[in-house]
C-alpha cells in the first residue's frame, strides 16, 4: 500500500488493521431508509426536523449534524437499463417533475443558510399541499435512489484545518471527531468539499458520521450497512470492496447501463480517494454530489506563498512609511 | 504496516446474490446490449446551465456569523497599529506612537472577544493551544496572535500605566508585535481561502493582499483619527498605499476569478464592496489633501478608511457565503475542470451559465 492510500499509516499508526470503508452500490437501493434509521438509532442522533420537503420521498434532504445518512431520491423520465417502468397509461405520473423541482429549490433559498440547514435543523418548505405542481402522465421513468454518507476522505479537509485536534484519523483510515475536544470553531463545516459535516445548534460542536467507530472496534460493521436490506450498502476492506465496485460497473455495462460509473473510487482524484465510494447511474450533481470535489490543503503552499508575500509587502509599505518623505 | 480487519460475525452481505442483482437489457436481433430506451446512451437534452439536486447546495455555508467578518477587521486594525507605534517609536513621534499602541490593544483585545464569543462552545477555547497544525490556517493563527499578544499587550498597557519600568519593556514589547504584525494581517486570507468556499478558496492569491492591504488602510486611518496632523505624516502615507493595494487587489478579485467572480460582483457582496471601495478612495485621497491641513480633514478621511476596510471585510464574506448557497458555483467550475482535463470543449454544455 501507498501512503497515499494508507491514511492510518500516514497519520502515525502502527500495527493497524486494514483500511475499511463503505461501497455504496446505488443501483439496487430501494430508498428504505433503514440506513438513516438504524444510524440514528445505533449512535443516538437528535431528530434533524419534521420536514415534507416536496424532493420525493426525500425529507431528510442533505447530511448534516443530525443526518449520518441521507437517502437521495431523484425520478427521472427515462428508463434504467431495459425495465418496464409501468407507469404508461397510468392517470397521474411521477411527483418528480421540472415545476416541483423549481418550487423546492426557490423554497430553499429563502431559508437561512439556503438549504444548507438540511440535516441539521427543520425547514419548512410549505409542503405539503393538495395539488402538487405540475404532476403530469408519462411513459419513461426511472427512481435514482442513493444513500449518501461521510466519504471519509483519504486527503480529508475537515481533519486537515481542525484547530483543537478533535478531528483525527482511526487505526481504520476513518475520520472521527471526539466530542469531549471540540470546540465548535466551525472550521470543519467550510473545508468539506462534500457538505457533509455541521455544527449542531443546541449543542454547539460538530458532528459527522464516525463509520460506526465504536462497532469496528469491537468487530461489527457499521449500523448502515448492517441494516441495508439490498446490500446496497457494503461494508469491507478498501481494497476488496474497491475490486468488487469494478466488477460490478463491469456487468451493469455488460446489461446496457451504460451510465454506470463509480464516484470517489479514485486514489488519484482531489481528495486522493474516499473511503467510501458510490456507483452511481448519472452524474454526481444529479444526487447533491460535487463532480470534482479538491482538498483545500492541495493548493496550501501557494496560500501561503501568496500571504508571505503580502505580509512582506505590508511591512515594506509600513517602513516606507516613515523614510518616505521626512516627517512633512 | 497492516493486519486483517478482524470480524466477530459474517459481514452482513456474505453469501449474499442480491450484491450482483439482476439488471434487465434488451437484446436486439443481434445480440446488441441497449439501454432502455432502444437508444445508446447519450446526453438526450443538451443541459441547461448545470444539474443539481433540487437546487440544493452541495456544500454547508459557514456557520460564522458576523463576528468572524468583524475579527478580520479589528485583527487587521491591530496589526495596522501596531507596526505604525513601532515606526513612531523609532522615529520619534510620541503621540502617533501611543495611539497605535493602544489602538493595537484595544483591537486586539476586541480580536479575541470575538473568536471566542463565536465558538460553538466558548469555554472550550484553550482546546485551540491542544496542538499546533500546519494543514490548519486556524491552528496558525492561533499561535501568531500567541506570539503577537503579548508584545502588542504589554506596549499598549505601558502607554496606559506611569512610571518608568512600564517603558522600558514597551519599546521591545511593540517592536516584537510589530514584527508578527505583517502575519496577522495576512494569514486572515489563508484562513478564508483554505476551505472548500468557492469564493474565497479561488481568489486565494488576491485576498491576502486585499487583507493586508485593507489592515494597512485601516492602521494608516486610526493613526489619522487618533495622532495631531504634524506627527501622523506616515499614518496618512500607510493609509494611502494601503488603500491603493486594497482597491487594486479587490478589483483583481473581480475579474480573474471567471463564473465564481460573481459572488463578488452580484447582491449583497457587491454593494459592500462597491462602498467599501468608494470609501477606501475618498478616504486615500483626503489623506492627501485635507488630512494634510486640519485635525476635521484628518479625522474625516481616518473614518472613511476604518469604515471602507470593514465594510471590504464583510463584503468578501459575504461573497463567500453566498457562493456555498447556490450551488452553481460548485458545480459548474468542477465541471470545467472535469472538460479541461478530459480535453472535452466545455462550450455547449455550459453555454448557458455564462
Amino acid at each position: 500500500m501507498t501512503g497515499a492510500d494508507d491514511p492510518a499509516t500516514a497519520a502515525g499508526h502502527v500495527d493497524h488493521p486494514e483500511r475499511v470503508g463503505f461501497f455504496t452500490d446505488t443501483s439496487v437501493c430501494i430508498g428504505c431508509k433503514a440506513c438513516e434509521v438504524a444510524c440514528k438509532e445505533w449512535n443516538d442522533v437528535p431528530d434533524d426536523g419534521f420536514n415534507l420537503l416536496g424532493m420525493s420521498f426525500d425529507n431528510t434532504g442533505m447530511l448534516g449534524a443530525n443526518s449520518w445518512r441521507h437517502v437521495a431520491f431523484v425520478e427521472q423520465p427515462r428508463r434504467l437499463g431495459g425495465q418496464d417502468p409501468g407507469v404508461a397509461g397510468l392517470p397521474t405520473g411521477s411527483s418528480g417533475t421540472a415545476e416541483v423541482a423549481q418550487t423546492v429549490s426557490s423554497g430553499l433559498r429563502e431559508q437561512p443558510r439556503a438549504g444548507g440547514e438540511l440535516g441539521t435543523s427543520p425547514v419548512d418548505l410549505g409542503f405539503p399541499s393538495f395539488e402538487l405542481p405540475g404532476a403530469e402522465g408519462r411513459d419513461e421513468f426511472r427512481w435514482l435512489m442513493a444513500s449518501d454518507v461521510c466519504k471519509h476522505c483519504t486527503h480529508a479537509g475537515c481533519l486537515d484545518v481542525c484547530p483543537t485536534g478533535a478531528l483525527f484519523r482511526t487505526e481504520f483510515g476513518s475520520v472521527v471527531v471526539q466530542s469531549d475536544i471540540c470546540n465548535g470553531c466551525g472550521y470543519c463545516v467550510s473545508a468539506c468539499p462534500y457538505g457533509v459535516i455541521d455544527r449542531r445548534e443546541d449543542d454547539g460542536r460538530a458532528w459527522k458520521c464516525t463509520l460506526c467507530y465504536d462497532r469496528l472496534g469491537d468487530g461489527l460493521e457499521p449500523a448502515c450497512a448492517k441494516a441495508c436490506p439490498t446490500d446496497s450498502i457494503q461494508f469491507g476492506p478498501l481494497d476488496e470492496l474497491r475490486e468488487r465496485a469494478r466488477e460490478r460497473v463491469a456487468q451493469l455495462h455488460s446489461a446496457g447501463v451504460d451510465e454506470a460509473r463509480l464516484y470517489g473510487a479514485d486514489p488519484d482524484d482531489g481528495v486522493g480517494g474516499d473511503g467510501a465510494f458510490f456507483l452511481l447511474l448519472d452524474e454526481p450533481e444529479v444526487y447533491g454530489l460535487p463532480p470534482d470535489p479538491v482538498v483545500p490543503t492541495r493548493d496550501a503552499g501557494s496560500m501561503w506563498r501568496h500571504a508571505a508575500v503580502a505580509a512582506g509587502a505590508f511591512l515594506v509599505a509600513a517602513a516606507s512609511a516613515f523614510v518616505g518623505r521626512g516627517r512633512g | 504496516m497492516t493486519r486483517r480487519f478482524e470480524t466477530r460475525e459474517a459481514r452482513s452481505d456474505t453469501g449474499a446474490a442480491d450484491r450482483r442483482a439482476v439488471v434487465f437489457a434488451r437484446r436486439d436481433g443481434n445480440g446488441e446490449v441497449r439501454s432502455g430506451n432502444g437508444e445508446r446512451e447519450q446526453a438526450v437534452v443538451p443541459r441547461a446551465e448545470f444539474q443539481s439536486y433540487y437546487g440544493r447546495p452541495v456544500l454547508k455555508p459557514p456557520v460564522w456569523e458576523w463576528k468572524i467578518p468583524a475579527y478580520l477587521f479589528t485583527g487587521g486594525l491591530s496589526a495596522g497599529a501596531a507596526v505604525l507605534a513601532a515606526g513612531a517609536d523609532l522615529t520619534g513621534l510620541p503621540a502617533l506612537r501611543r495611539a497605535g499602541r493602544v489602538g493595537a490593544l484595544g483591537a486586539l483585545a476586541a480580536s479575541m472577544y470575538l473568536l471566542v464569543a463565536d465558538l460553538g462552545r466558548p469555554e472550550r477555547f484553550l482546546h485551540m493551544l491542544r496542538v499546533a497544525k500546519p494543514t490548519s490556517p486556524m491552528s496558525m493563527g492561533t499561535w501568531l496572535l500567541v506570539a503577537y499578544g503579548p508584545g502588542a499587550g504589554l506596549a499598549g498597557v505601558a502607554e496606559l500605566l506611569p512610571g518608568r519600568l512600564p517603558r522600558r519593556v514597551a519599546r521591545p514589547a511593540g517592536l516584537s508585535a510589530a514584527v508578527i504584525a505583517p502575519g496577522v494581517a495576512s494569514y486572515t486570507a489563508v484562513l478564508l481561502s483554505h476551505t472548500a468556499v468557492p469564493a474565497w478558496r479561488e481568489a486565494h492569491r488576491q485576498l491576502p493582499f486585499v487583507f493586508t492591504g485593507s489592515a494597512a488602510a485601516s492602521g494608516g486611518g486610526f493613526g489619522m483619527v487618533f495622532a495631531p496632523v504634524a506627527q501622523a505624516a506616515a499614518a496618512r502615507r500607510l493609509g494611502v498605499l494601503g488603500a491603493a493595494a486594497e482597491v487594486v487587489a479587490s478589483r483583481l478579485v473581480e475579474r480573474r476569478l471567471g463564473l465564481v467572480g460573481e459572488a463578488y460582483t452580484t447582491g449583497r457582496a457587491h454593494r459592500l464592496r462597491t462602498w467599501a471601495e468608494r470609501l477606501t478612495i475618498a478616504g486615500a485621497v483626503g489623506a492627501l489633501t485635507v488630512a494634510r491641513r486640519g485635525r476635521v480633514g484628518a479625522v474625516a478621511s481616518g473614518v472613511a478608511l476604518l469604515a471602507g476596510s470593514v465594510l471590504q471585510r464583510f463584503g468578501v464574506f459575504e461573497a463567500g457565503v453566498e457562493s456555498t448557497r447556490d450551488p452553481k458555483y460548485t458545480v459548474v467550475p468542477q465541471r470545467e475542470r472535469l472538460s479541461r482535463a478530459s480535453g472535452k470543449s466545455s462550450d455547449t454544455v455550459f453555454k448557458l451559465a455564462f
